[in-house]
């Protein structure tokens, strides 16, 4: 089909307004999703049941092992050294009195380093890894304050940091640009994300908020975050022969492989990345400089080497979200209908990396408005590469918008759920197309009921309990439906009825393994315990990027692709004896361990019985999904109303949330009890973005100034309340399963709902984020 | 980690005997010794492990405790005498840092902190003159949300970040030192140092010298006493500003009082213009705002932390209140 | 002299430098015991030295020398389960597992410590005996353990029951 080879290239880049019509305008049937999923019908199987986490038992035990837990014979241990200017060039580096202290092994500056390739930056490939183009340590020029300059490597951990504090660097500094205000003087450019300009208008949107009989007009601020997963980024890595191993923390396996070949020019297959647990992800556990450093190093030492930053280095190495500052403006008729929504404004990325921090991403789906004006201009500073952290765009762009919706509202006396009711749209309001499925009302309704909205006091300031100013605030958040291309998953079936699924995919605490073995289960017939579910390896099928919430549906496509390959294999190896003789593979279904006539159960043979008369001790088929042509066909987000009762310290303006529900409408939901956890925690990173989360940036010589968990506060358990998670389960009919990713919805509307509710608790609109105690004195 | 030797004291004067060695310094819990050698910033080459010492807590003749050295600080805070008498020091050890470190952490050591600014900490990228003096101070133009508003200097803006001194500085303890010219003895409150022109040496130790034990002498009236911590998450942070307060009524009147300020100053800042000024003034919250108007008059905010300078008034006041 | 590591008597180690929490990781491959920040602000590290918890990162193991160790692995083991770690996967007490050895470590002593009388920062009346865990005490007090998956619900949750008789 035509239409398919044209959407690989699409996916790959070369992206085609006609084709994105040709799609939109396709029949239903021809898209992938056209047809619900049968397992969406399916009520009473593993899939909607709490299953407790299957690797349960080797978290809470200490057993699960992780990246800096491998060990190779004869293994080194690295230590880094960064620079301490943002821009310039390296004159002098003495690495003497570290090469003779006790223990060292080796030194690895860009004098002895091996010569590699530049890494292939994210998207420029669908295999690539890369959080910038820089060259690793391949000359004297320093990039960013933090870049690596040297490599130590030694018998114990102990030696090599403290070699690494011998090293000394001289420099020639030159002028690097830090400033955020001095850059955007200097002149913007337009933000392109994935390609296209981050860039909408619908009609006149700034004549018509000219006009528009209320109006609100603000900007909004918000900082650097850092990702802060507790586990240490960290490489063990050797070279075997002429393969690298590495076992890594990493939420794109495939992609690192791919990408560390191109850097040390050998063969994809050469490079083997295994990744089984991964200690917290949340975007920052994607390819760095620690990696080919490792394995630079483990290379120019011909000793296996692990590499475990400091949590210092991980602020220096790895990046993190930009800052923003963004204008919202929004003109609406004093009933409420939004005349012009005008969301746009400014951030930072490097001139070496892909990412502008999308901020309006929420905005171009989320109300239908008249008229639109949505952009994002980007200003390039001297700094480490920013990247993907959770609800990269939604984040803070939800906290901007949703904060200003409720400015509206105030202005409009208007109940800020009812305002955002009047303005729900039926359609997509840019791209004109349908929504997949679209819920946020029956969100909103459950919602405001079990939150107990109705108690609400309109009036800022007016509900005070002892020292404690009480207030509720809520927000939309919404984030979108991705599958990347790439999706391919094996399914090995043995002749005593178990299964083995294999897919490049990740488990980092989403509960991925778990909830894939559920719908495996369904999917094949088979219980649990006749399901294995492998991940976590560069060398198994696919190309599955943990991100982008978009892992779930790319396992569920993959698996649905291979488990009709399956179906096929077996009809037929099942040959003209058996009960299912004659049947075409769109005819049966998967059911107790075996297949089925679709409207004839009875018909049934098992994969045992099939197996055996074909003398077959297994059966393996591997396929890959069709391009993900459904996001193109129509508009598929999930959405959620956030909640939020906040108390402020009337006499030190200390603010901490009391109470929290989150709603959601992200489709049907694979296991209520991990599923509540990724709502929750997505809210807590989102409680800490709008109260206490910023990395200190210094503009002054580009360092950042917290660079440890003592002093970049992530919340603490006293800062927890009791978090209410309901969704409505509702499938989305186009969806593998009828289910969406959800480990990033969580965090969007989250910093709005709370900035909302701290206006309505003492009648102070702080629009620059984290909203901390200085702020409201 | 530089490398270094070990060894455990076996009594004080066995102590103070290598104590005085260059290179020297004595170990406690190693809460801050310990991360700070990480960082490179403290470099000795040996340590003597004192937490082998006396960390008794005993009643004075006086009427008074005597504390250990070697007191953890979890010990210290439970100690029922302690939760009695002197309710504000229980607060304050239990509001800062984390059981686990208060598990770990000794009396002595606490005292010995240093400072969390920024800069300090970042050995290799940023000026601080109190690690390397003379080298001039990047907070003092940088990030300094978290900085002293009382007491700094042109040298230095740091802040001292421990709250079991800010209760030790307000109960008029005392410090008893050991070395090998013999024992002494000095007032909290004279324990640690202004930055000046030498921020670099925050304590009156002198080089070798041990603290042995803290003394808190009878205070009838700090059974009520209290301490407030204002910090920008709800636990495990580093106070923003707190306040240990004392106080004694009489017939409305203030009689005794004792207040001490922390997160305001290089060192835990006794606030002695608050307490002259309520001393014989009625009760209520027009004389404790004054008290706070007198004692932060000389405040002096920098770029990021003059909010503190009305947090530290807000505070005093509320604690007054909540005492009174 | 030798350092008791979960029953077994290991010998402190030559380099002074050696932090315990590095002794377990990389000398006797005990890795349940995790670095989260090497610098004692996040709790990932939280083991118990006769029964207390502490911060093996900032804790030189020759410091310890005569002390007697417990890990996560000492406290149960996959099929012979500690019942805090049943209850941290019933109530899905954790997402990616790796704060999860010192949270439960640390839950383990937390209660002990209530039990003594140890006062927390919440805690209202400092006269009064007996510590009840109510959910602010347990928040407060396992405050030095953090989470970034955001679990904290299910921990109060699965520590809550478990030490239900301890808790309010």
């Amino acid at each position: 089909m035509s239409i398919v080879e044209d959407a690989r290239q699409l996916a790959q880049g070369a992206m085609q307004g006609a084709m994105a019509k040709a799609v939109a305008l396709a029949p239903d049937s021809w898209v992938p999703g056209g047809k619900p999923d049968p397992l969406i019908a399916r009520q009473h199987g593993h899939v909607g049941k709490p299953v407790s986490r299957l690797d349960g038992p080797l978290k809470v035990s200490g057993t699960a092992r992780f990246a800096a837990e491998f060990s190779f014979d004869n293994m080194v241990y690295g230590a880094l050294v960064y620079s301490t200017i943002a821009k310039g060039r390296i004159v002098e580096i003495d690495t003497g009195e570290a090469e003779a202290a006790p223990g060292v092994v080796t030194v690895m500056t860009h004098r002895n380093a091996p010569r590699l390739n530049p890494p292939p930056v994210f998207l420029s490939n669908p295999k690539a890894a890369g959080g910038d183009t820089l060259p690793v340590m391949q000359d004297d020029r320093i990039h960013w304050n933090g870049e690596p300059v040297a490599v130590v490597l030694a018998q114990t951990q102990e030696q090599a940091d403290h070699a690494a504090s011998l090293i000394r660097v001289r420099y020639a500094e030159e002028t690097a640009l830090l400033g955020f205000e001095e850059a955007k003087a200097r002149g913007t450019r337009q933000g392109l994300f994935m390609g296209p300009p981050l860039h909408n208008e619908i009609g006149e949107a700034e004549a018509a908020l000219a006009a528009a009989p209320v109006k609100v007009d603000a900007t909004y601020r918000t900082p650097r975050h850092n990702h802060n997963a507790i586990e240490l980024h960290a490489v063990t890595v050797a070279w075997q022969g002429e393969t690298l191993r590495v076992h890594d923390a990493s939420q794109l396996v495939a992609h690192t492989a791919w990408s560390m070949a191109q850097i040390f020019g050998i063969d994809a297959a050469q490079v083997v990345i295994t990744s089984p647990f991964v200690g917290g992800g949340f975007g920052g556990k994607c390819m760095w400089q620690h990696h080919i450093l490792a394995a630079a190093a483990a290379k120019v030492a011909g000793r296996p080497v692990r590499l475990v930053l400091s949590r210092e280095g991980v602020y220096r190495i790895v990046g993190g979200r930009s800052l923003t500052e963004q204008r919202v403006a929004l003109g609406a008729s004093p009933d409420g209908k939004l005349k012009a929504l005008i969301h746009t404004g400014t951030t930072a990325k490097t001139a070496d990396n892909v990412m502008p921090e999308p901020f309006i991403m929420p905005t171009r789906s989320a109300y239908a408005a008249e008229t639109m004006l949505l952009d994002v201009q980007t200003v390039e500073l001297d700094m480490l590469a920013n990247t993907f952290m959770r609800a990269p765009g939604e984040a803070v762009g939800t906290f901007a918008l949703e904060s200003a919706i409720d400015e509206l509202a105030e202005a409009l006396a208007i109940d800020p759920i009812e305002l955002r009711m009047r303005n729900d749209p039926e359609k997509d309001p840019i791209s004109g197309l349908p929504f997949s499925s679209h819920n946020l009302a029956e969100a909103y309704r459950a919602g405001a009921e079990r939150f107990g909205w109705g108690a609400r006091a309109a009036r800022p300031g007016a509900v005070r309990d002892g020292e404690w100013l009480v207030g509720m605030g809520c927000a939309t958040g919404t984030y979108p439906y991705y599958r990347m291309p790439g999706g391919a998953a094996r399914i090995t079936l043995r002749s005593d009825g178990h299964a083995t699924i294999d897919i490049a995919a990740h488990e980092m605490g989403m509960g991925t393994a778990t909830a894939q073995t559920q719908v495996a289960a369904d999917r094949l017939g088979l219980e649990l315990d006749a399901i294995t579910f492998n991940y976590g390896d560069s060398t198994l099928p696919g190309v599955v990027l943990a991100g982008g919430s978009q892992q779930t549906a790319s396992i569920g496509a993959s698996v649905i692709a291979a488990h009709h390959a399956l179906v096929k294999e077996l009809l037929k190896t099942a040959g003209n004896d058996s009960p299912l003789a004659g049947l075409e593979p769109d005819q049966v279904a998967s059911r107790d361990g075996g297949l089925c006539k679709l409207d004839d159960p009875a018909r049934y043979e098992s994969y045992a019985s099939i197996l055996r008369r074909a003398q077959r001790d297994t059966i393996c088929v591997e396929a890959s999904p069709p391009q993900p042509l459904e996001t193109m066909h129509w508009s598929m987000h999930s959405h959620c109303a956030m909640f939020c009762e906040v108390r402020v310290n009337a006499v030190t303006g200390e603010p901490r949330v009391s109470r929290f529900l989150g709603s959601f409408d992200c489709g049907r939901i694979l296991n209520p009890k991990t599923a509540s956890s990724q709502f929750r925690g997505g809210i807590i990173m989102g409680l800490g973005l709008a109260l206490m989360e910023e990395t200190l940036f210094d503009e002054r010589n580009g360092r950042i100034m917290n660079p440890s968990l003592a002093d970049y506060h992530v919340p603490v358990h006293m800062d927890v309340p009791d978090i209410d998670v309901i969704w409505t389960d509702i499938a989305d009919p186009h969806t593998p399963m009828g289910a969406h990713g959800i480990g990033e919805i969580g965090i969007t509307g989250t910093g709005a709902a709370i900035a909302n509710a701290i206006y309505n608790a003492t009648g102070k609109r702080v629009r620059d984020l984290p909203i901390t105690l200085d702020k409201l004195l | 980690m530089t490398p270094f030797g070990y060894s455990r004291a076996q009594d004080v004067a066995d102590a103070v005997r290598r104590g005085g060695e260059a290179g020297t310094m004595y170990l406690g819990g190693g809460t801050n010794l310990v991360d700070l050698m990480r960082e490179t910033i403290e470099r000795p080459t040996m340590l003597v492990d004192v937490t082998g010492l006396s960390r008794d807590i005993t009643e004075t003749p006086d009427g008074g405790l005597r504390i250990g050295a070697a007191a953890r600080n979890t010990a210290l805070a439970e100690d029922r005498r302690v939760r009695t008498r002197y309710p504000v020091l229980t607060r304050a050890i239990v509001a800062g840092a984390s059981a686990q470190i208060r598990n770990m952490a000794t009396v002595g050591g606490n005292l010995l902190q240093r400072t969390r600014c920024g800069y300090f900490y970042d050995d290799d990228g940023s000026r601080c003159n109190k690690r390397a003096p003379g080298q001039g101070c990047d907070a003092i133009e940088g990030f300094n949300r978290n900085h002293a508003i009382l007491g700094a200097s042109s040298a230095c803006v740091a802040v001292h970040p421990s709250d079991m001194c800010v209760a030790l500085a307000a109960l008029d303890a005392v410090v008893h030192l050991e070395s090998s010219a013999g024992p002494r003895v000095l007032r909290f409150t004279d324990f640690h140092r202004l930055p000046g022109d030498h921020p670099q040496i925050e304590t009156m130790l002198q080089p070798g010298e041990l603290i042995t034990a803290i003394e808190l002498p009878p205070l009838p009236f700090a059974r009520r006493s209290t301490y407030r911590k204002v910090r920008d998450r709800s636990s495990y942070a580093f106070a923003l500003v707190s306040v240990a307060a004392a106080i004694e009524i009489e017939n409305g009147r203030v009689g005794a009082v004792r207040i001490a300020l922390g997160g305001v100053a290089h060192k835990p800042w006794r606030a002695s213009k608050a307490e002259a000024a309520l001393r014989g003034q009625p009760a209520n919250a027009a004389s404790f705002a004054a008290a706070a108007e007198a004692e932060l008059a000389d405040a002096r905010p920098l770029k990021d932390n003059g909010f503190k300078i009305a947090l530290a008034k807000r505070a005093i006041v509320a604690v007054l209140e909540t005492l009174a | 002299m030798a350092i008791t590591i979960n029953g077994d008597a290991v010998s402190v180690p030559d380099d002074p430098r050696v932090s315990l929490l590095d002794l377990l990781r990389e000398d006797l491959r005990l890795t349940g015991t995790k670095k989260g920040c090497n610098q004692g602000a996040c709790g990932a590290c939280t083991v118990l030295v006769d029964g207390e918890r502490i911060l093996s990162c900032l804790a030189l193991a020759v410091q310890y020398d005569g002390r007697a160790i417990t890990t996560i692995e000492g406290l149960g083991a996959a099929g012979a389960l500690h019942p805090l770690q049943q209850a941290f996967i019933e109530h899905d007490g954790f997402q990616c597992g790796y704060c999860t050895p010192g949270q439960i470590c640390s839950a383990v002593a937390m209660v002990a410590e209530a039990r003594r009388g140890v006062p927390s920062h919440v805690t209202g009346d400092l006269d009064a005996g007996a510590i009840t865990l109510t959910h602010d005490e347990l928040r407060e007090r396992m405050s030095g353990n953090l989470c970034r998956c955001g679990a904290h619900n299910g921990i109060m949750a699965a520590i809550a029951e478990t030490f239900a008789e301890a808790a309010e």
